[in-house]
């Protein structure tokens, strides 16, 4: 289904991108690698927000890159990952976060596939537990009379 | 005239599609043979019917004319001939029409290959997906006319989006939709069965081979969609979490449960509520995936509003073929009784695992997907949930499934012995720890997740190995027997085997590209850079001319300690009528590793940007998807499917007894 929804997000990119060049331009990189390593992986967990589900990091599109350099700018002063992110986030809302935050409205989704599988095999269990009741399936009357047959042959 | 002939023929597969979802219906119903009967002409007319309309459509693409609005909005004459034939669904309208396309060959295909099914049977299925077929011929009809004119035709049209302008594109909507509609087959015997009251180990023998063939063309059409990302977006990524891409994902994880749980009713003759509840719910999630992908509520909900008359058509189809699929399953399920029993520790047990893990997974990426959309819509927090989640939630979940994958045909039917399966996989137990520690001994200090799941990756392989070995009884008997054995050994497990080994190899190429590195440089013009052991220099730049394009096209040369290995020719293109540019990127690569280049613009004093990336077995993830596609279209070749199945038990007698 690429087809149908990445156009839309290619087309915003490629219109954002006209002036700009790829994602992660040589002229933003810090020059300590180490800093521009935690930069990187700040990055990736940062959504682009004219684009659909692109990083930061990945994207092409000029908003994308102001974030990019905001974000080494925070870490150059000093800041942690986690004050990094923040300030991002306190610009552009939790909207950027491609990890949504743990919070009760989005328990649901978090816990979600957990409490699912403790489900599935809960019940499964059950199920299992429950069937020996059933017992095996009786004879049609065509098998009966096979049996019979053999068991008269055999004898 | 030729436009008109088409949307006449529409029209007209409307009117014969009534006629198959309901005369065959009631003709089951009464006995009636002849009604019966009616669902096989009914489906060839309605399949004839559609083709011609397809046909008009493409002539109207191909000969460029003008005069009808999809066209014009669609294509161009300086197209190439292939882009102009892909661009019919690259488009809303013409998808859709593709996608009734691929419905009606499905139901044709049914009719023609139906000779062994109980004519009751075939008429319930066949009415069903004329049913399917009413709801889409409707909502084309009258929301999205492909055969629209125009007023005032232009002098030339507006040409198709160039990002889409690429081969593996041109084929990749064709197959995704040979797979979401080939599920409604599996739906179609599912709501059937449900109509009658019986499934049987016969019903899921003549259902297994249309799952695994739609399953098999949907996995190659995301596998191409997924390509194309990786060789087009110029970072080599290959998968988003993107909604659209889940769309698709949704149905395959959905799918595979399916064939895996039909197992269980075609051998054991359990497991068949919990069965027929997967085909609804595969087909659910494809049609789930339409919707998603066509009313525009992915953009944002509000864009649903745009066009409500498409968004609220599609929702409203949904309801009735969910709602009323499930309103019948409630009904009937519990009349149906599973017969086979079998023990937690059993190869019926790895199956219920299969099946339960995969189903959450499924659920996982439904969550993902579909919850930031509800809390959208509740006026909550808008949410992204991005790859981030899913790393963190489905990841785990497919991780226990994958080692189980390996363990589970070890196991016996009815009881199976774990120590025993455990014991016999030693061998492969422990190469997979071997290579996991050289691969951390060799990697050491890098991502270690990675090397684990390439661990898994070889245990799944070596399990796969181990089990075809254990059938074929090698080195336990002499090698000829051994030999016999493996020419008779059914196709099917043989599918099975490439299948699971095509999975090993899709782990260990996703695990790697944890390994891959980046070089990007602003490059003038004779400058190089370095990437892992290559060197990469910039050593021309020049202006293409394209059908439709001009491109500016880097040459490139990749030594190697002071040899040359490659030259290769990324390019930027430039598409005057779209004013877009889009970026051609250059891969050279294989088994072992990818070097993959993009060209980014050029600065102010004509340097250019250049990406490079060193990909490790990257393409063991495409490889892996062919190989799994591969085992089941091996497995469809097991003679057991053409020799169709034994006379339904206990059935038998109602068969003649139709049409007195």
């Amino acid at each position: 289904m690429r087809v149908l929804g990445r156009p839309v997000a290619a087309f915003l990119l490629i219109v954002w991108s006209v002036a700009t060049a790829l994602a992660v331009e040589p002229a933003e990189r810090l020059p300590d690698p180490a800093m521009e390593a935690r930069a990187r992986a700040v990055s990736a967990e940062l959504r682009c927000l004219v684009c659909q589900n692109e990083s930061i990091d990945e994207s092409h599109a000029d908003l994308a890159h102001d974030i990019r350099v905001l974000v080494r700018e925070r870490l150059s002063a000093g800041d942690t990952d986690a004050q990094a992110t923040a300030a991002v986030v306190s610009r552009y809302g939790d909207f950027v976060l491609l990890r949504p935050p743990v919070k009760p409205a989005t328990w649901v989704l978090w816990f979600g596939p957990v409490g699912l599988l403790a489900l599935g095999l809960i019940g499964s269990f059950l199920w299992l537990r429950r069937r020996p009741g059933i017992g095996p399936t009786p004879l049609t009357v065509a098998e009966q009379q096979q049996l019979d047959r053999l068991l008269r042959e055999d004898g | 005239m030729i436009v008109e002939l088409g949307h006449f023929c529409l029209i007209l597969a409307l009117c014969v599609a009534c006629i198959q979802a309901t005369v065959p219906l009631v003709g089951a119903s009464r006995r009636h043979i002849g009604w019966m009967d009616t669902g096989r002409t009914c489906a060839f007319a309605v399949f004839a019917l559609i083709a011609m309309a397809m046909a008009a459509l493409m002539h109207a693409y191909v000969t460029s004319d003008f005069s009808v609005v999809n066209v014009i909005e669609n294509s161009h004459t300086d197209k190439p001939l292939l882009y102009k034939i892909s661009g019919v669904w690259g488009n809303h309208e013409g998808s859709m029409l593709l996608w009734v396309f691929m419905l009606s060959l499905c139901a044709a295909a049914v009719a023609l290959f139906s000779d062994n099914l109980p004519p009751p049977l075939r008429a319930r299925v066949l009415s069903v997906q004329g049913m399917i077929g009413v709801g889409f011929l409707l909502f084309i009809l009258f929301t999205s006319n492909p055969f629209l004119r125009a007023p005032n035709p232009p002098a030339n049209g507006h040409g198709l989006n160039p990002v889409l302008q690429d081969p593996g594109l041109a084929f990749h909507p064709p197959f995704l939709y040979l797979g979401y509609v080939g599920f409604s087959v599996a739906f179609a015997f599912a709501v059937a069965a449900l109509i009658e009251g019986k499934v049987d180990a016969a019903w899921a023998r003549w259902v297994r081979p249309w799952t695994l063939a739609s399953w098999c063309a949907l996995t190659v059409g995301i596998a191409m969609g997924s390509w194309w990302a990786y060789y087009t977006l110029g970072w080599g990524g290959w998968w988003f979490w993107d909604p659209v891409e889940n769309a698709s994902f949704m149905p395959w994880l959905a799918g595979t449960a399916l064939i895996h749980s039909s197992i269980v009713v075609e051998k054991r003759d359990t497991l068949k509520t919990w069965t027929i509840l997967l085909a609804i719910v595969t087909f659910s999630l494809s049609l789930v995936g339409t919707f998603l992908v066509r009313s525009g509520v992915l953009t944002s909900v509000h864009a649903f509003a745009t066009d409500p008359a498409r968004g609220t058509f599609i929702l409203l189809l949904l309801l009735v073929a969910i709602g009323g699929s499930l309103a019948l399953y409630a009904f009937r399920a519990p009349k149906l009784q599973g017969g086979g029993l079998f023990a937690p520790v059993s190869r019926e047990g790895s199956l219920v695992l299969n099946n339960l893990l995969l189903s959450c997974g499924c659920a996982t990426v439904f969550l993902g997907t579909l919850y930031p959309l509800f809390l959208d819509a509740m006026n909550g927090p808008k949410l992204s949930v991005g790859y981030p989640f899913f790393d963190r939630t489905f990841v785990p979940l497919m991780v226990p499934m994958i080692v189980a994958v390996g363990i589970g045909p070890m196991l016996a039917w009815k009881r199976g012995d774990l120590l025993g399966a455990l014991q016999r996989l030693s061998v492969a137990f422990a190469v997979s720890l071997i290579a996991g520690l050289i691969l951390f001994y060799m990697t050491y200090g890098g991502p270690v997740l990675a090397v684990l799941g390439i661990a898994i990756a070889v245990w799944l392989a070596g399990a796969v190995i181990t089990e075809w070995a254990d059938r074929i009884r090698l080195f336990r008997m002499p090698l000829a027997d051994s030999v016999r054995r493996a020419v008779n050994l059914p196709r099917a497990a043989y599918g099975m085997s490439a299948a699971h080994f095509g999975l090993a190899v899709f782990v260990a190429g996703v695990s790697a590209s944890a390994f891959s590195q980046e070089a990007i440089e602003v490059l003038p013009v004779g400058g190089s850079m370095r990437l892992a052991a290559f060197e990469i220099r910039l050593q021309a730049m020049d202006k293409v001319p394209g059908p439709n394009f001009s491109a500016d096209r880097a040459t490139i040369v990749i030594s190697k300690a002071g040899e040359t290995v490659a030259t290769m020719y990324p390019e930027r293109r430039f598409f005057p009528l779209q004013k877009q540019t889009t970026g051609e990127t250059a891969i050279r690569g294989g088994l072992v590793a990818d070097l993959y280049l993009a060209l980014g613009e050029a600065d102010a004093a004509g340097h250019w940007t250049v990406r490079a990336y060193w990909k490790p077995i990257v393409s063991w993830i495409w490889l892996g998807c062919l190989i799994m596609a591969g085992g089941g279209l091996i497995s469809l070749s097991d003679r057991r499917w053409r020799v169709g199945a034994a006379a339904r038990s206990g059935r038998g007698a109602a068969v003649p007894a139709a049409g007195e």
